[in-house]
């Protein structure tokens, strides 16, 4: 009974990869675009680092670069992620914790270029696109300033499946 | 992690003769740091999930899009069956002719009299503008501005301004040839579709047409939108000012009978009450003398669908374009014997004469692709007698096309459904030449218009929109080769960023209707060329309320659209669901494990969508991973109580084919009084059921009809039965919140219908995909 269960599980999770690659094979081919591996990875409810993503890319590439995904290749590696549970996500509350982290006079909100200079210089900077959508989304217009613990009850609202 | 450890790890190590006080600070740093990361990998972990469901929301719509573009395929089949099959069964032809008389103009009549402006008076508290001819740009400038201003221009202006223009489309060849040196840039604007906001939007980033800034508009003006009319008086107005520089190409949506089914018959039979109908037959006129393309310093073609692998462009410059006057109606055969002094060579096709001119008007049949039995027989049959002729379904009648595709052969659907006949009345080898020829320019036409450039090579018809083809990269090459061009400029597909290249960059979509799904849907642009022709884009996005939306209200409205448009589909077919489900459960306990939904989900709709990902959006109460799929139907919609007690085969019938209903009822209701009589429902209902072998009973039909008539006066308000079918989320309801929405302040704008209101008649018509035209 159990053995059936792990069985079914093993295959829930593969017609879950199976689905989120689908959604960005756009030429119905059993491959997507490289760049969007990264989307697909998070889309599954991980959390890798650029670090790590660019790890899980090398190892699932085609021996020459060329530029897309298989399928194939995609499958086994994405199953041991899930599977073993890695990259996994950062609880709630840490994510709550960085923000209070860098609002250093716990003022319960964060200046935009404050904010914007730590994501865009440190650790796995922030391109200038991102950082603009990220404050679109966070900013308070009329008081121009990030309430922190809004954004992260939005940022954390949608389970991921 | 990444760097940011690795940076807090060197600091961390060392130490400073201050000792205590600098390593907590340096630890501030390190925490900082790892703050940073952590925020960044959580933020583009959501931007990913985001993502996504952007992409299915917007392969929601674009599925149900295509879905529906078969509805066309339902009427076009429809008519043609009604054409065959009426016989003098005196309720029948009354109906029959009503709907046929729409489309053909008074033969007694001449032409100029009857689209004579003159005698309109035009009161004297009128403010809007009054035109005189020849027009100037300054009265151009001012329609614009009168428009914006959402005046409506009088129907005595309206008339001449048509009759004008129809005078210079008259002279205009079937393809535009343009060139750069004259006006350096040339603007190149896709599909309108009503949405005057967006037209307005491009003048006022690209300055309006003028000697020195030349436009393209490439067809779909009207349907959809609400602001058709404005919109074509507009390019009308310009076309007329600046002859030269303004050039018009007709899109698919330029066609009368595609305009009852979206909406821009309605829009102008509700804008102008008295002279609608003669605005609707001039522009009926209007729309089959566009010109087809239009060509760039002889190296770009700008055309609304696409090509195949059989245009030519010497054979299309040389059709007689107006003969073509519906893709939905194929062209007419000229009956020798029938040749009537006309004062107009263009009347010709109207003054058919013969008392056999519909049947003969009809080659083949358009419901299936075998040829017909013997003609004769045809006059003898009774609705009743049609069972073994109307032998399939719509669904079953494209998977056999979809089969036949498979063999390639090209143009097969409307075009080529007319030559599969082998049957044709009596005629010399010499009118069979000419009638190939007409089908052969028929379908150089409906390619032109109504094509989709596709990823593989090669060229299938298009069976979704029943019309066109799928061209693949490799005729793109060869068709570039051929006519020594280097780019085709085309649209009648949106694009969520207003365009998009494909065939490796030879082929160029561009879309100008923003927002045309649901507000935040995608972005409109246009495209410049100078002499150099590079493309150079501007996109836009109308509506205020999208710029200050966030990415993320603007996903969740769209998504929340998306989502109430596939739960229509769901609705429309219930009983075949039901069906699939209770495959999947043997033992009828009621229940289904959610794999196993989505299978039937998939098997039953046809539709290519992530079913998996919906399933959070669709379902949301299971029991251990099993779901109760006979509360999930009563949860998922609510029906008018009224119709409770009819048969759920009836009503889903019904809800599946109420836009062909629906524009029948239009058509029928030749005063536009937004009424139709029992009698005639009854009537017309019996035929879309006769014709679609549904084996519902007289007393079934009485007893809907019964239901509908809610003030019992023996006539149907249209608007009123369309919009019984407009679903209400029982959930929503229930809750008092949306089950997409987590906030309710999330929403910028005016309340949806469907959100935080006890239920009440909806009365947003425009909203929405599906809503009624």
């Amino acid at each position: 009974m159990a053995e059936e269960r792990a069985l079914a599980g093993v295959s829930e999770v593969q017609k879950k990869i199976r689905s989120a690659f689908d959604v960005f094979d756009h030429e119905q081919n059993q491959t997507v675009d490289v760049r969007e591996i990264g989307t697909i990875i998070r889309s599954l409810g991980r959390f890798p680092t650029e670090a790590e993503l660019h790890d899980v890319i090398a190892e699932i590439e085609e021996e020459e670069p060329a530029g897309f995904i298989r399928f194939e290749k995609f499958l086994p590696t994405m199953s041991r992620i899930l599977m073993e549970n890695k990259l996994r996500p950062v609880p709630e509350d840490l994510l709550l914790q960085a923000f209070e982290v860098l609002d250093q006079q716990k003022k319960g909100h964060l200046d935009p270029e404050e904010l914007s200079r730590y994501l865009t210089q440190e650790g796995d900077p922030f391109s200038q696109e991102e950082m603009e959508e990220m404050l679109s989304a966070a900013l308070d217009p009329e008081k121009n300033l990030i309430f922190y613990r809004d954004f992260v009850s939005m940022m954390t609202a949608d389970e991921p499946w | 992690m990444g760097c940011g450890v690795t940076k807090g790890g060197e600091f961390h190590k060392r130490y400073d003769k201050d000792g205590n006080i600098i390593s907590v600070r340096i630890s501030a740093v390190t925490k900082a740091i790892r703050a940073a990361v952590l925020i960044q990998r959580w933020y583009r972990q959501y931007v990913a999930r985001m993502e996504l469901r952007r992409r299915y929301t917007w392969n929601i719509f674009q599925s149900i899009e295509y879905a529906g573009q078969q509805d066309q395929i339902k009427l076009y089949n429809f008519l043609g069956y009604l054409v065959d099959n009426f016989t003098p069964s005196s309720n029948e032809r009354n109906l029959i002719s009503h709907i046929f008389r729409e489309n053909e103009v008074c033969r007694d009549i001449e032409w100029e009299r009857f689209f004579d402006y003159r005698h309109i008076e035009v009161p004297d508290i009128y403010s809007g503008p009054r035109l005189t001819f020849p027009l100037n740009a300054d009265q151009a400038a001012d329609l614009v501005e009168a428009f914006r201003s959402k005046q409506q221009l009088h129907s005595r202006y309206v008339l001449q301004l048509l009759g004008e223009t129809w005078k210079l489309l008259r002279v205009l060849p079937n393809i535009n040839r343009i060139s750069t040196c004259h006006s350096k840039e040339i603007t190149i604007c896709g599909d309108l579709h009503g949405q005057l906001e967006d037209l307005l939007l491009i003048f006022y980033k690209n300055g309006m047409p003028s000697m020195e800034k030349a436009y393209v508009f490439n067809g779909d003006f009207v349907d959809r939108g609400k602001d058709s009319i404005e919109i074509l008086l507009i390019l009308f107005a310009f076309l007329l000012v600046y002859p030269g520089e303004v050039h018009l190409n007709r899109g698919n949506h330029e066609d009368h009978i595609i305009n009852l089914r979206y909406g821009f018959t309605k829009e102008v039979l509700g804008k102008y009450k008295m002279h609608g109908k003669r605005i609707l037959k001039l522009l009926q006129k209007i729309f089959s003398w566009l010109p087809l393309a239009t060509v760039i310093d002889q190296k770009v073609l700008i055309v609304h669908g696409g090509i195949s692998d059989t245009t030519d462009l010497a054979l299309v410059a040389r059709v007689d374009r107006h003969k073509y006057v519906s893709s939905l109606r194929p062209p007419k055969r000229r009956i020798s014997h029938s040749v009537r002094a006309s004062v107009d060579s263009d009347m010709d096709e109207d003054l058919v004469g013969s008392k056999y001119s519909i049947l003969n008007r009809r080659r083949a049949s358009l419901t299936y692709a075998r040829p017909f039995p013997a003609r004769e027989s045809f006059q003898h049959r009774s609705l009743q007698d049609f069972s073994s002729t109307v032998a399939r379904t719509m669904e079953e009648e494209l998977e056999i096309r979809r089969r036949q595709a498979a063999m390639t052969r090209p143009g097969y659907s409307m075009s080529c459904r007319n030559l599969n006949t082998s049957m044709l009345s009596p005629s010399s080898s010499d009118s069979l030449d000419a009638f190939e020829n007409v089908q052969n320019e028929w379908k150089q036409i409906l390619d032109l218009l109504w094509s989709d450039p596709m990823i593989p090579d090669g060229c299938v018809p298009n069976e979704v929109r029943g019309g066109g083809c799928y061209w693949g990269p490799n005729v793109t090459e060869e068709f570039l080769n051929k006519h020594s061009m280097q780019l085709i400029i085309r649209s009648h597909e949106c694009k969520q960023d207003g365009y998009e290249f494909c065939h490796n960059r030879k082929v160029l979509t561009i879309f100008s209707a923003s927002n045309y799904y649901e507000v935040g849907s995608n972005r409109g642009a246009f495209v410049r060329l100078g002499p150099d022709l590079v493309p150079y884009f501007i996109q836009y996005q109308a509506n205020s309320m999208t710029r200050e939306m966030s990415v993320r209200q603007s996903l969740r409205r769209t998504e929340h659209s998306a989502l109430k448009v596939l739960r229509e589909q769901l609705f429309a077919h219930k009983s075949d669901l039901m069906s699939a489900f209770q495959q999947h459960d043997k033992e009828n306990t009621g229940l289904i494990s959610l794999s196993d939904w989505g299978s039937a989900m998939s098997q039953v709709l046809h539709l290519d969508l992530p079913w998996r990902m919906l399933r959070s959006q669709l379902i949301t109460t299971t029991t251990d991973d099993m779901l109760d799929y006979h509360n999930w139907f009563r949860n998922l919609a609510i029906k008018e109580k009224s119709y409770e007690h009819i048969e759920q085969t009836l009503l889903d019938t019904l809800y599946k084919h109420r836009s062909t209903l629906e524009t029948i009822f239009r058509i029928v209701d030749t005063d536009n009084s937004g009424f139709i009589s029992f009698e005639d429902f009854r009537q017309t209902w019996k035929l879309l059921n006769a014709y679609l072998k549904m084996e519902i009973s007289e007393e079934s039909i009485n007893d809907l009809v019964v239901s509908i008539d809610t003030n019992k006066d023996g006539n149907i308000d249209i608007d009123e039965f369309m919009e019984s079918f407009r679903l209400v989320d029982k959930n929503m309801l229930e809750r008092g919140k949306s089950l997409f929405m987590r906030r309710s302040e999330e929403y910028d704008g005016p309340q949806d219908e469907t959100t935080n209101q006890p239920p009440q008649t909806p009365t947003n018509k425009e909203g929405g995909f599906l809503a009624p035209p």
